[in-house]
């Protein structure tokens, strides 16, 4: 046990030593991946919000021939810029500024009088989203327009006005505050969990097939120590940086979401300290699994660059099962929750939406994790006994 | 002492050793002398654990390397080829962690580094961090390593590759104290004039096969020439021999 702490305390020293490998593992995963998707979020919430609630800028062609239609739209903040173009022009105007422009043809007023449906169009570059967001409100508020005049001529024809309704949909939204923002906050969990792995990497690489190419492993398994203690050590070691990534990264997400202030726009991204503390919880378990899976096939390869290309894939497995996640919809179930990393995903998942897991499912995450960890710990270990390590 | 019986060891179809059997004896020197590719370091590595024979047996200080390897390990200090050491510890906290990995207190690593580092003349790098060390200082940091916990055997792989002719001496000096201190020293070399200079007993090895075991005088008689280069040659090599001058 002693030789245990001696290799992790050793190995522990030299990483703090290497300043360079140091500001990748601990600066540039930790803190610039939260700001970088800080900003990211930050940028899509204020897009979409300003697209659904502000006010709409719309450029009209020939106002002046549906003066009751604008004086509508404006009642619900449109703002009206009103312009003398023919067809050809409002389509040119459309290309440069991507619209929407509503063109009034000449016959609207007649034919509205006639009781004969009026024409009316709309322009826009629908492969903008934030265009195809107005012309969304654009069209329910003309749909609008239209219903109320349809409901006067009925009223003046002596019917009932509710002859049009046949049906009486309500779509009631379910969704909280919280769960409206896990939606946009979903990429978060992926990029702790990753996070967190990587920064595992250099010291597992740099502790097995560095070790190896700078011919310190030889001597090493010259000291009167079995060497599966070696390699526990050297695993504790990069338990340890995971867990020192995965400290920095979370706290950092919780200072960037603060700071980004998505209460104000009328989300409330649940990550105060409870939920912080939860998620470091949670996704603990996967650390030694993810450190002795690093550090076996690392062990395995033949040379340090070896290693970084096949750890540098072996790391993409663990993300896969959340990327199957999100594409299917998928969720928690307790035979998912036996899958490591998916089911650190569904806890932090759940954390963000405020509707924290069973304690049971979180016992399997937990206790599968751990064993897997275990297993491969001890395939780490059989490997280091074996002569094959010396390359 | 160091005892080899019989070993084999095959990587794949290669056959690199077939049948070493060996002895090196307390307050001796023993040279393991042969051409590159005839199994020294082949040997070496298995007698210090960290390759397993396909057959054979052997022994450090009576510990099977085989049955009770840390029992053997702990027996001995070993200088691998290369010297390989850690690049962001200094030269004394390379040699103060492989003392804490052989059980040593805190106190005592402490004060075999010191004193090693006196010994062996190391003061001037001694708390420097090993990325930028020389050859010899590489050198000198690997032996001390591997005589912090006073092993009675000492095994070293070509200890003088690499090194310029003052390092080559402080070398020597220490190997002879050791020697005169009743260490028990297994060293490989290709370089003849260092194993006349050094060897109170040769071991000949060619092609995987121990040729002879002997002293420097015996071997010179027993080739029935006046120099070892000429003895090692004809031993390795009957006819090659002749093409020499």
């Amino acid at each position: 046990m002693k030789s245990i702490w001696r290799v992790f305390r050793k190995e522990l020293r030299e990483t703090l030593r290497d300043r360079r490998s140091l500001v990748t593992t601990l600066i540039i995963g930790p803190l610039l991946m939260p700001a970088l998707i800080g900003a990211v979020i930050f940028m899509a919430i204020r897009h979409s919000g300003v697209a659904n609630t502000g006010p709409i800028r719309l450029t009209v062609a020939h106002a002046g021939r549906a003066p009751q239609l604008l004086d509508f739209l404006r009642q619900y903040q449109v703002r009206v810029r009103p312009v003398e173009a023919d067809r050809a022009r409002a389509r040119r105007l459309v290309e440069r500024e991507h619209g929407p422009l509503l063109y009034v043809p000449r016959d609207f007023g007649a034919r509205l009088a006639a009781g004969k449906p009026a024409p009316l169009r709309l322009y826009a570059d629908e492969s903008n989203r934030a265009v195809q967001g107005k012309v969304e409100r654009l069209s329910t508020l003309l749909g609008l327009y239209g219903g109320t005049i349809a409901r006067l001529r009925l009223v003046a024809r002596g019917l009932d006005p509710q002859l049009l309704a046949p049906i009486a949909l309500h779509s009631i939204d379910t969704s909280t505050p919280q769960s409206r923002a896990a939606l946009t906050l979903g990429m978060l969990s992926y990029a702790i969990l990753f996070t967190m792995l990587m920064s595992g990497l250099y010291i597992a690489i740099d502790t097995t097939a560095g070790e190896r190419e700078r011919g310190s492993l030889e001597p090493l398994l010259t000291v009167p120590v079995k060497r599966e203690h070696l390699v526990y050590g050297k695993m504790l070691a990069a338990c340890v940086v995971m867990l020192v990534s995965l400290l920095l990264t979370v706290a950092a997400f919780a200072v960037t979401l603060r700071h980004i202030g998505l209460a104000r726009l009328g989300m409330s991204a649940n990550f105060g300290p409870g939920v912080a503390a939860g998620i470091v919880l949670g996704c603990l378990p996967l650390i030694p699994a993810g450190a002795a899976l690093m550090i076996l096939v690392a062990s395995y390869t033949r040379s340090y660059r070896e290693a970084q290309t096949y750890v540098g894939l072996v790391l993409l497995v663990p993300t896969l099962p959340l990327i199957f996640a999100s594409i299917l919809g998928l969720q928690p179930r307790a035979a998912l929750m036996a899958v490591p990393s998916l089911s650190q995903h569904f806890i932090i998942m759940s954390l963000l939406r405020g509707q924290p897991l069973p304690g049971g499912y979180v016992a399997i995450s937990a206790g599968v994790s751990l064993a897997l960890g275990a297993v491969l710990g001890y395939l780490a270990g059989r490997l280091y006994r074996r002569e094959r390590l010396l390359g | 002492m160091i005892e080899a019986r019989a070993l084999i060891k095959r990587f794949g179809t290669l056959t690199a050793l077939d049948g070493v059997s060996l002895r090196a004896a307390d307050g001796r020197i023993t040279g393991l002398l042969g051409p590159n590719g005839a199994g020294k370091s082949t040997t070496l590595r298995i007698l210090y654990t960290v390759l397993r024979p396909d057959g054979g047996e052997a022994w450090i200080d009576g510990a099977s390397v085989l049955a009770h390897s840390l029992e053997a390990r702990r027996r001995m200090g070993v200088l691998p080829h290369g010297a390989g050491v850690y690049p962001n510890l200094t030269a004394r906290e390379n040699i103060e962690y492989f003392g804490a990995l052989h059980g040593l207190a805190r106190a005592v690593r402490r004060a075999r580094a010191a004193q090693l580092i006196a010994r062996l003349e190391m003061q001037p790098f001694a708390d420097r961090a090993a990325k930028g060390f020389s050859q010899g200082e590489r050198v000198k940091t690997a032996l001390a390593r591997a005589l912090v916990h006073q092993p009675r055997n000492l095994l070293l792989d070509e200890p003088t590759s690499g090194l310029d002719v003052m390092a080559v001496r402080t070398l020597r000096r220490l190997l002879g104290e050791l020697r005169d201190e009743g260490h028990c020293i297994l060293f490989s070399s290709h370089v003849m004039q260092e194993v006349a200079a050094l060897c109170d007993e040769v071991i000949v090895i060619a092609g995987g096969r121990v040729v002879v075991q002997a002293g420097p005088d015996e071997l010179k008689a027993r080739a029935g020439t006046a120099s070892l280069e000429e003895a090692f040659v004809r031993l390795i090599d009957p006819n090659g021999a002749q093409d020499g001058p």
